[in-house]
Formats: structure tokens, C-alpha cells, sequence
């Protein structure tokens, strides 16, 4: 007999399909389709959204999921239960684990830990070169082989324009999208934040912008050069915004993302020297902010990602020098870029909605992202009035490194659904 | 005024007013410093830790000088000979020092914002000796110290500062206590150590050396910092000397009158002449002197000091 549940009364967002309207969503045998028969609606299993917005599954192609070998950070479990309580029901992994994800061997590993331990879907990706160490490309049609849906360097950059003109050229032939964190590594050695006033009022070594910009515009030569698919990976500066709108003028195969903390905050937070604002690339000044704002609205960034970056507390709690780059960032995503997008800037709710959903799983080409029936039921419901406080209690993640601890929030996860099954639900992972 | 802070991190959050409190307090702990009995017994009986994670001449030796004149007992914690070298963090190290009964903690770091995440750790008093390129608060006050001791006030006046300011924290000092204090303050160097955006903390940005010094009525010199600096920023020392050093030729365009300062050490032969550095018009030595009187000062107001009791010291 065939598993039938009701989300009834919702406001359902489903970008993919153009769909913006309160009605009921069938689910039947983990799947969405469009009726359910009179008979399997009585016995349906009925959630009540009403007041909420029911949309697919978030999407979030940028994780750091820390397994094999930095489990003491964050483990594939605890990272999926983290998405799980953002809305997330696809999540993609980089590859700077320990060993680096270049290997097949490793992508088995990882594909193992998630069918044993994952309560979402997690792709992994890999590294495009040997060790993520920009001298030798990574067997990459073996990675693809493997389940890889994309690669990348991520955590470093490939700084040997030949190497990575190779590797875009021979990803091509896989349909590897190539994911790129824009780093010049000589502008930038031994910086820990934004250079502008405040590096210079804190003594802090600092980044120029320049440092993205340039790789950004390596990658749209370098693509426009292959022809193959480079996805710039947490963009930070106005520079290379207006690098992706011309090189999109120009159609080429180039895409981008924003992250909610680039979104929401700048370098002036450091003031305190707290290293729950250090990261890489760095927070930027006002003026970088707005230009992400506005690339984003205009399409010249495709998607929201969270660059979810955890480090236990004893990790972060040190001086800024020493401290690791990087936040949390799966729960937070909705009720920050809600705030951003949506409040500060006014943009309507189903256009953020697609940044996480549709957007990014038609970049990397995944099963995700809509509710067309048909497609497995993965389902995210939210109160966007929702208030909730950023605590032990509600982050699930193995990790506390969040800019928001202690804060409040509006824009919750009330539930979360992955094949037609609860996966999170008042406020706890189920299963 | 009286002052109300336990610690001192910087210049930065200080007012004009707590300035002078401690400029008043330094003139009262220098007349001690000319007498036969050299000590006041202020405090007596309380510990104060040094603990320098840098190599330090002058700031260690006056850090350890003041506690001795005020009767305190002052240990000195040296980074290559504790567990620093076993990687031991320096938030366990503050609270095994704190587990040790110390009263104060001198700290000198090489990360800019160290002394600010101590003070969060310990309840006691933190005296930042110099964090990284971010500040060295004592350095200034003895700096501004010294200049109204030559110049009567600073209201108005031009003062210099030539060389590493990007890497420097005795700049960066500097800027905030003197346009506090009402000066017009010019930082002046090469282009790739000087950039424009210490405009936005007040200063003068000026990478022509006659603009600099012209008409100064005194020129504070920095050393170029090889430990903070990669090599990338300045071709060689010979170059920055025939470019930027203080010779005789180039001081003659200062004031009559004006003062040559340099926090130490110096390189001789580098950012300054060796022969204008022992001359009347360097005031290098007095400014190690006064660091003492300052010092003193810090230590006695951050440890509760009244500035009351300091008018009519005991003998």
C-alpha cells in the first residue's frame, strides 16, 4: 500500500515551476505528484503548514564537511544534521579533507559515510589537482567515475595558469564544472583580513581586493579560452562582481556565488579582533557588500552558498593571527539572507527561495531543487517570521563558529523532508 | 580626572582628559626619580609578570625598573625559554600566570589584538607592551611625554613620523595620542610602507621628504622592521638611507629648535646619521628616561592608584 502525506495549507515556492500560491503538496512513496486518490488522502500522514512557506529542499553546493580526518571539527553525520536544520536536503562536499578528496579511493570513503550516516543528500567534489597542491591535475575522470559532481581546489587556488588551463580542458570532456576559490597566493601571503582602514587602524596584515579580482578574471579567459564551465566560489568583492557582469555580456561559461556572511557583514566588524569574523575571502568593506547585493539581484551572481567552515572553539579562541578562517553557516543561511535580501534590499521571497534551490542544482546539474512531480519529495518548510536564538539547542553542527551565536534570528526551519521522510522537525533531527 | 581603567590596550579608546591624568601622574613619579631614595612603596607586595613574546630592550627593562621603583616584585616570562616552544596557547599561559597569584601582566606580543583578548581572560590588570603593528600605548605616552616637555604644548604643532609606518605600532600610537593632544601629524616614507589610507586615522599622508620635514617642530623616526616586513616592500636599506635616512642636509629643513625622536633601537648609518643621533637635537635618551616616569604611572593608575595621594608623595 503506497505511503501517502499531505503538507496542507502552505505557501508553496516552487521557483522551478513558477508556482507561488497557498494550496496542498501530495507526496506519495517519497515522491511529489499532483493528487493524491480520496482514499490515500484519508489516510495520508497530514502536516500542517499553514502560515508557512513550503518549498523545495535547499540546495547548498559549498560545505566543509571535514571527513576523513578533521572529524574533530565536524563529522558527514553531524554536517548533514546541521543542513538538516537549515532546510537543506542537498549539500555538496569540498575536498580539502585529510587525505584530500583526489583520489576514488577517498570519494568511496566519503559516499560510504554518507549512505551510513548522511540524513541529507551530499555529493562529493573533487580536487583538481594532486593534494590540492596546483602542480599535478588529480585523476579526474576517475573522480568523475567515482561520483564526483565537480572539482575543486577549494581552501587553495591553482596559481599556474598553465595547469589550470589543462585542467579546464580535460574536465570539459567529463562535464565537470570547475569551482575556483580566486586567491592570488603572492598578493596575499600571511594576511588575516580586508586590506583598507581597518587593517590598517588594527595592525592587521591585510588582503587587498585585487587578490580576487585577478583570479576571476584568470578564470573568464581561461574559460572563454576551453569554453569549459568555471564557478567562482564565495565571491567578496565589487571588483570581481563587475568582472562577472561584463564576462556574462560576453557569454561566457562563467558562474558565481555569494555567501550570507559576505551578504550581511564587513570588515568593520573585526574591531574586537573577533575571530568569528575571520575568513577567507575576507568581509569586505560596505561598499563590496552593496555591489554583492546588487549582483546578485541582477543575476550577475547565480546562487546563495553557505561555505558552512567549521573549527571547534578551542580552534577559534586565539589571537586573530592564529586563528583558522572560517564560520558555520547551515542553519543561519535562511534567517540572514532573508534579512539581507529580502528585508534590507526588497527583494520578494520566491526570488531567494530560487538562489537556493533551482539555481544552484541546475549549476551543478543535480536531481534537486523543485517540486515537479515526480521528483522525490525533498522538502523544506519555513517560517520566514519565525524568531529563533543561535545556541547549543539549535545548531547541530559539531562546531560553534558562528558571527550570530548568542543572537536572534528571524527565519526558521520548522520542518525538513528528504524522499517524503521527516528528517528535522520542532527544532530536533528525527531518526 | 581619575582614572577608572584596569588595563591598558591602546591609545585608541583613551580621551584627551585620561592622557594628561597620566602625563600629570609620569611628573610626579620623574621627581621621585631624581631623588637618593629612589622608590615609593605604592605597590608593595604586588606582582607583576613580563611577559614578552618579542625580543624588548628598552620596554622590558623600563617595565621592570618601574615595578622595582614602586616596590613591586617583577618576574619576566621570555617567550624561547617557557612552554611557548611546546606550543602552549597564550590563553593557558595567562591563566597559569593568573593561578600563580600575579597582580599585573605586561604583555608584548607579535599579534596585533593580544593584549585585548588577555584582558577578556583575566581579571587583573593588562598592560599591552606592544601587540603586533597595532599599538604600543606606553611607547606613546613617553613619545608625548617628552614632546611637551620640549615643546611646552602640542596644540598645532607639526610633527613628523618617518619610515615603516605600515608595520609600526609606535606609529599607529602615535597618531591616535597626538591628534588627541591637538597636533598636526604627518607620517611621511616610501609609497609601498605609507599608504594613503592613514589619511582615515587623521594623518598626513606625504611621500616627498622636504614636504615632511620642512617646518617640523619635530620628527619622531622609525626603524625599517625586517621582522614584520617581507622583503617585498622596499628594494634594499641602502636605498631607503639615500632616499629617506635623517642626514644633516635633510635635518637643517626642520624648525630651529626642533627635536629629532626615535623609539629604538636605532640602525646608525640607516634612518638616522650616527653623528645627528648623539647630537643636542636628539632627544633619543630622554625619551628611554621619561619611559620609566610613564611607566610608573601606568602601573600605578591601572592598579587603582589615586592621582590625589601622588600631589604630595612620602619620602
Amino acid at each position: 500500500m503506497s505511503k501517502a502525506t499531505i503538507i496542507r495549507n502552505g505557501r508553496i515556492i516552487d521557483p522551478k515551476n513558477t508556482r507561488d500560491e497557498v494550496a496542498d503538496l501530495f507526496i506519495r512513496d517519497g515522491k511529489i505528484v499532483e493528487s493524491l486518490a480520496p482514499e490515500e488522502k484519508k489516510r495520508a500522514e497530514t502536516i500542517d503548514a499553514t502560515g508557512r512557506v513550503v518549498c523545495p529542499g535547499l540546495v547548498d553546493i559549498h560545505v566543509h564537511l571535514r571527513e576523513p580526518g578533521q572529524t574533530h571539527k565536524e563529522t558527514i553525520q553531524t554536517g548533514s544534521w546541521a543542513a538538516a536544520a537549515g532546510g537543506f536536503t542537498t549539500i555538496v562536499c569540498m575536498p580539502n579533507t585529510n587525505p584530500a578528496a583526489d583520489t576514488a579511493g577517498t570519494i568511496q570513503y566519503i559516499l560510504d559515510a554518507v549512505e551510513r550516516d548522511a540524513v541529507v543528500r551530499v555529493y562529493p567534489t573533487g580536487c583538481i589537482t594532486h593534494d590540492r597542491k596546483g602542480e599535478v591535475l588529480a585523476p579526474l575522470g576517475s573522480l568523475k567515475r567515482a561520483g564526483v559532481v565537480a572539482i575543486t581546489d577549494d581552501g587553495d587556488c591553482v596559481q599556474n595558469n598553465e595547469i589550470m588551463r589543462r585542467g579546464l580542458e580535460y574536465a570539459k570532456m567529463f562535464n565537470l564544472p570547475i569551482m575556483d576559490h580566486c586567491q592570488d597566493m603572492a598578493l596575499t601571503r600571511g594576511a588575516v583580513m580586508n586590506e583598507g582602514e581597518w587593517s590598517i587602524r588594527l595592525g592587521l596584515r591585510g588582503w587587498p581586493a585585487a587578490a580576487e579580482d585577478i583570479i576571476v578574471a584568470r578564470n573568464v579567459v581561461l574559460s572563454e579560452l576551453t569554453g569549459a564551465h568555471v564557478h567562482m566560489q564565495h565571491i567578496s568583492s565589487a571588483g570581481s562582481v563587475e568582472i562577472m557582469r561584463r564576462a556574462k555580456q560576453r557569454k561566457v561559461n562563467v558562474t558565481a556565488e555569494a555567501t550570507p556572511h559576505h551578504l550581511a557583514l564587513t570588515d568593520a566588524c573585526i574591531k574586537d579582533y573577533n575571530t568569528n569574523f575571520k575568513m577567507n575571502p575576507p568581509l569586505r568593506t560596505e561598499a563590496d557588500r552593496q555591489a554583492l547585493i546588487e549582483g546578485l539581484k541582477d543575476g550577475t551572481l547565480d546562487i546563495v552558498a553557505t561555505d558552512h567552515a567549521p573549527h571547534t572553539n578551542y580552534e577559534k579562541d586565539k589571537e586573530f593571527d592564529y586563528a583558522p578562517f572560517g564560520i558555520i553557516g547551515s542553519e543561519t543561511c535562511f534567517a540572514v539572507t532573508r534579512e539581507i535580501m529580502c528585508g534590507e534590499a526588497g527583494v520578494p521571497l520566491n526570488e531567494l527561495i530560487a538562489w537556493l534551490t533551482c539555481k544552484p542544482a541546475e549549476l551543478l546539474n543535480l536531481p534537486a531543487g523543485a517540486l515537479t512531480p515526480g521528483a522525490a519529495a525533498d522538502v523544506a518548510i519555513l517560517d520566514p517570521d519565525g524568531t529563533w536564538t543561535v545556541d547549543e539547542k539549535t545548531i547541530f553542527s559539531k562546531s560553534r563558529n558562528s558571527p550570530w551565536w548568542g543572537r536572534e534570528l528571524t527565519g526558521k526551519t520548522v520542518r525538513t523532508l528528504v524522499n517524503g521522510k521527516t528528517v528535522f522537525a520542532d527544532g530536533e533531527i528525527v531518526g | 580626572m581619575e582614572w577608572t581603567q584596569k588595563d591598558l590596550i591602546g591609545i585608541e579608546p583613551l580621551t584627551r582628559e585620561q592622557i594628561e591624568t597620566i602625563f600629570q601622574a609620569a611628573s610626579g613619579f620623574k621627581r621621585i626619580l631624581d631623588r637618593s631614595v629612589k622608590k615609593v612603596p605604592a605597590l608593595r607586595g604586588k606582582t607583576i609578570v613580563n611577559l614578552f613574546l618579542e625580543p624588548s630592550t628598552r620596554t622590558k627593562l623600563a617595565f621592570e625598573m618601574a615595578a622595582t621603583r614602586l616596590s613591586a616584585d617583577v618576574i619576566t616570562v621570555n617567550a624561547h625559554a617557557s612552554s611557548f616552544v611546546k606550543g602552549e596557547t597564550l590563553k593557558d599561559t595567562a591563566l597559569n600566570i593568573r593561578a600563580l597569584n600575579a597582580d599585573v601582566i605586561v604583555l608584548r606580543h607579535s599579534a596585533a589584538g593580544a593584549a585585548q583578548y588577555l584582558s577578556h581572560i583575566v581579571d587583573i590588570p593588562v598592560i599591552n607592551a606592544g601587540d603586533g603593528s597595532h599599538e604600543h600605548p606606553t611607547q606613546a605616552l613617553l613619545d608625548g611625554f617628552t614632546l611637551l616637555e620640549h615643546l611646552g604644548s602640542l596644540e598645532g604643532k607639526k610633527i613628523t613620523i618617518l619610515g615603516d609606518i605600515l608595520f609600526s605600532r609606535v606609529a599607529r600610537s602615535n597618531i591616535f595620542s597626538l591628534t588627541k593632544l591637538g597636533a598636526n601629524v604627518t607620517v611621511a616614507g616610501p609609497a609601498t610602507l605609507v599608504p594613503r589610507t592613514f589619511e582615515t586615522m587623521g594623518a598626513n599622508v606625504v611621500h616627498d621628504l622636504r614636504t615632511a620635514l620642512e617646518d617640523a617642530d619635530a620628527v619622531m623616526l622609525l626603524r625599517i622592521q625586517h621582522e614584520r616586513q617581507s622583503s617585498t616592500h622596499f628594494p634594499s636599506l641602502g636605498e631607503y638611507t639615500s632616499m629617506f635616512g635623517l642626514n644633516k642636509t635633510r635635518a637643517a629643513w626642520l624648525k630651529p629648535g626642533a627635536i629629532i625622536m626615535h623609539p629604538g633601537p636605532i640602525n646608525r648609518g640607516v634612518e638616522i646619521d650616527s653623528d645627528l643621533a648623539d647630537s643636542e637635537q636628539s632627544v633619543i635618551l630622554e625619551q628611554v628616561s621619561n619611559g620609566i616616569a610613564t611607566r610608573m604611572a601606568v602601573l600605578y593608575l591601572c592598579t587603582g592608584g589615586s592621582l590625589g595621594a601622588l600631589e604630595a608623595p612620602a619620602e
